[in-house]
């Protein structure tokens, strides 16, 4: 009769659960990986602060003068006779974009017709909200500068913020 | 020796064939038994079970437009990139200078038309109490083939890359955004932190994983591809596999409540 390596019954099932314990514990972290996985760390978008160029470059109003020049970064660069403030190109109705109308002096959304004054007010159609403006400020070398990072809602009294908003007097 | 039997007798055809010809019951079992992709189904169907009127034939209908789309859709693949500069001319590339020329319609046809089966295969099924117990389960398995079958529509939609494409899923992935605790806009997503840290923010939740960026661009085009040509279809291929053994486990299609 040869030795048998009989350790136990208990000691059997406490090396199988501790086996099925360590294969739980690896599968649920194999699975946690591949979540982690697909959120990447770097998406190849562009910069949320850039310089737009220096304020003599924008003409100014009493209703506000709307520049187009950075409607592709995703902002409406808007200057009143006390100064400049940001809009997003959001419409806060679905997410589509307006366009700014000349003539009718006004923001509208092809998707389904919100209608916002050049301060981004909404007046016609669906949009729940004024449009979102993102802070603004004057870098060292004098240029404007966007953050789109930091963003004011009107309907959270959040446009009463000192950042969301350069003051500058428009001399001619 | 006639040349049928040389065949049936050697060993080659033994080897694909593992029973004689169908014309007696054993053989006719054997013949759905041993076969891979026809043993899901039963060997044999009642009478009742392919009267249209009871059954309608959706959900077998429904079955064949997914198999259709299968192979449309991985005919379409020798052509279509999902690749910003690509994908909207490779569309029309697809139409204008490839036989056939409509196997993207096709393709989107059969898509309309299996929503459409779909929905009315789940309304016979609720007309003909189909769902009680014990089929509840089966049931509950529909409804998320429903749910992947619209989510393929939504990820398809994508692929074309025009401005309806883009709107629409622009506009139906912001509303991932205000997901309760996943989306950085939806209640709760404050309390979720470590320390100080907001782990859920624009750049991390649940809309930035379906979209692989911030906005509907380049990362999104090629997650929505292998959410539609890979993902959802083999979790579609496997859930309709537990639906076709579940109707069949529960006494077959068209059997007695």
């Amino acid at each position: 009769m040869s030795e048998t390596n009989d350790k136990g019954r208990r000691s059997f099932l406490a090396a199988v659960s501790t086996g099925w314990a360590l294969f739980t514990a690896a599968s649920v972290a194999g699975l946690g990986m591949c979540v982690r996985f697909l959120f990447p760390n770097d998406t190849f978008e562009p910069a949320t602060k850039f310089k737009v160029g220096y304020p003599a470059d924008f003409a100014a109003s009493s209703e506000g003068v709307v520049d187009k020049r950075y409607k592709t970064r995703g902002i409406w660069i808007v200057r009143t006779l006390d100064g400049f403030f940001v809009l997003s190109t959001v419409c806060t109705h679905l997410g589509c974009t307006p366009n700014w109308l000349e003539t009718e002096k006004k923001f509208k959304c092809p998707c389904h017709g919100s209608g916002f004054y050049s301060s981004g007010i909404n007046f016609e159609g669906p949009a729940p909200r004024p449009l979102e403006r993102f802070n603004v400020s004057l870098a060292a070398d004098g240029q404007l500068e966007i953050d789109k990072g930091k963003k004011y809602q009107q309907e959270k009294g959040q446009w009463d913020d000192p950042e969301s908003f350069l003051k500058m007097e428009y001399s001619v | 020796m006639s040349l049928m039997k040389f065949i049936t007798d050697s060993q080659i055809w033994k080897s694909i064939f593992r029973h004689k010809y169908p014309d007696n019951p054993r053989d006719q079992a054997l013949a759905v038994l041993s076969n891979v992709f026809l043993h899901l189904h039963p060997i044999k169907v009642r009478k009742s079970g392919v009267r249209m009127s009871f059954t309608w034939c959706m959900g077998g209908l429904t079955f064949f437009l997914f198999l259709v789309e299968t192979i449309t859709g991985v005919l379409l693949m020798f052509y279509y990139r999902p690749v910003v500069e690509y994908a909207y001319n490779d569309i029309k590339a697809l139409r204008d200078h490839v036989p056939i020329g409509i196997m993207r319609e096709l393709h989107r046809w059969g898509a309309h038309l299996m929503v459409i089966t779909v929905w009315l295969h789940m309304l016979r099924v609720f007309l003909t109490g189909s769902y009680k117990p014990p089929r509840e389960f089966n049931w509950n398995v529909g409804v998320i083939l429903l749910v992947l079958t619209l989510l393929l529509s939504f990820t398809g939609y994508l692929l074309p890359w025009d401005q309806l494409a883009i709107w629409a899923i622009t506009v139906g992935t912001n509303m991932a955004r205000a997901t309760p605790l996943m989306g950085h806009e939806g209640p709760g997503a404050a309390f979720i932190q470590l320390g100080d840290v907001s782990l859920v923010t624009a750049g991390s939740d649940v809309r930035f994983g379906l979209l692989g960026s911030k906005t509907v661009g380049a990362a999104t085009l090629l997650r929505f591809y292998v959410l539609h040509c890979i993902a959802v279809p083999l979790g579609a291929g496997l859930l309709i596999a537990v639906h076709f053994w579940r109707v069949r486990k529960d006494g077959g299609i068209s059997g007695p409540m």
